[in-house]
């Protein structure tokens, strides 16, 4: 049950883009097509999946304080946090790379409808900031993975409507400034807006 | 000042601008500038990681073999991001604390790697410093500009002083995430409008 509460917590309450702007690159480049949006999106919650729990390993056994307590309690006073960084951003583009390889192998189809967006997702921050907020929060390992999958649903979620929303306004008139970016960062406040109603239910 | 170095230096500022124009690195623009302070210690982390990652990267851009040139940028990039993270923990541990994850997600923010890429692996170490200062500059002063409006309508204050009368209420709304994007979009608007940019 509360894995149940801390999904639709990721999902809809905090969701990634929509409360904590990250992804917002790939969103505004990305969501100007429904199909390559929804392509783009299912890339994140697959790597999402893959990378939050892997970083998660690194993490507990590697980096933490005193993580390294199982090789030898000599080592249970060693601090190596300030790695997180690099290792957790090493691990993504590694992933991403694999997936990458694994997908062409055994899922050719997928692999071609995804393209450009693989490589793409390395550099993505909702990647490396679901991995941070897995630190910042302490989850453990189900928890992490949970959260992995949970915010890509929420992603994809978002960049599918604004995808959606951006086909319309094509056919719409705007004053010149306004076109593109302008409008664009509009309409995610007011999505973004909406999406706080979420926050009234009590979990 | 030469007149080519000026143009590094001014033309982020407005018609070329890293966010309004170039459209990169909006996340830590909208997450770290619901106050003035935060959004200028972010700026000072961003210019300075970005400033050197140039430099660093057009110093190595005849070494560095085309294949792997991601994976160098990665590497430069994120180690100047720890140095900047553990700097600002040791002397401002209370905005390094508001900024929470924003500080290591410098390391994906669009702007240093893709002045990287589209900079200082083609030019020389000078220029590309010049470059990487006035795209730094120009990301800060629309990073300071929301968050002076956010500051000011959220709070009343600027840079925690106060600049209504004590009973005005604060507007909760722009304190918050849909605030952010409207204000950002506004800007731009406005922004687009001075330098008569469409986007197609």
């Amino acid at each position: 049950m509360e894995y149940l509460n801390l999904a639709i917590k990721a999902i809809f309450v905090e969701n990634i883009l929509l409360a904590f702007f990250l992804g917002m690159c790939s969103f505004l480049a990305c969501s100007k097509k429904v199909d390559t949006a929804i392509g783009l999106g299912f890339a994140v919650i697959f790597v999402l999946t893959i990378t939050v729990p892997a970083n998660w390993a690194i993490h507990h056994f590697l980096l933490a304080p005193g993580a390294l307590a199982w090789v030898h309690s000599s080592f249970a006073t060693l601090d190596l946090s300030f790695l997180n960084f690099i290792c957790f951003i090493a691990t993504i583009a590694s992933m991403v790379q694999l997936v990458e390889m694994i997908l062409d192998k055994f899922f050719p189809k997928l692999y071609h409808a995804l393209g450009i967006f693989l490589p793409l997702i390395t550099v993505n921050c909702a990647i490396l900031g679901g991995s941070l907020f897995m630190v910042e929060r302490e989850y453990t390992a189900l928890e992490s993975t949970v959260y992995g999958f949970s915010s890509g649903i929420g992603w994809l979620l978002a960049i599918a409507a604004m995808a959606a929303i951006r086909k319309k306004l094509r056919y719409s008139h705007l004053p010149d400034g306004l076109k593109g970016l302008g409008i664009t960062m509009i309409m995610t406040g007011l999505m973004a807006m909406a999406f706080m109603c979420f926050s009234g239910i009590n979990l | 000042m030469a007149s080519a170095a000026k143009k590094l230096i001014m033309d982020p500022f407005s018609d070329n601008n890293p966010i309004t124009v170039q459209v990169l690195g909006i996340c830590s623009a909208l997450a770290v500038t619901v106050k003035v302070d935060t959004a200028i210690v972010m700026t000072l982390a961003l210019t300075s990681v970005l400033t050197l990652s140039n430099l660093i990267i057009s110093l190595l851009r005849n070494v560095i073999p085309s294949g792997i040139r991601m994976i160098v940028e990665m590497a430069v990039i994120a180690s100047l991001v720890i140095i900047a993270d553990q700097l600002l923990r040791a002397y401002l541990f209370d905005i390094s604390k508001q900024l929470s994850v924003f500080v290591g997600l410098i390391i994906t923010n669009c702007i240093v790697m893709g002045r990287a890429e589209a900079f200082a692996l083609q030019n020389p170490p000078k220029d590309s410093l010049l470059d990487g200062l006035g795209n730094g500059l120009g990301y800060g002063i629309i990073l300071i500009a929301v968050a002076s409006i956010r500051e000011f309508l959220g709070f009343g204050s600027w840079l925690g002083f106060k600049a209504l009368p004590e009973n005005y209420m604060g507007n909760g709304l722009v304190l918050l995430a849909p605030g952010a994007f409207i204000i950002l979009g506004l800007l731009i608007w406005g922004q687009r409008t001075i330098s008569k940019y469409v986007e197609e």
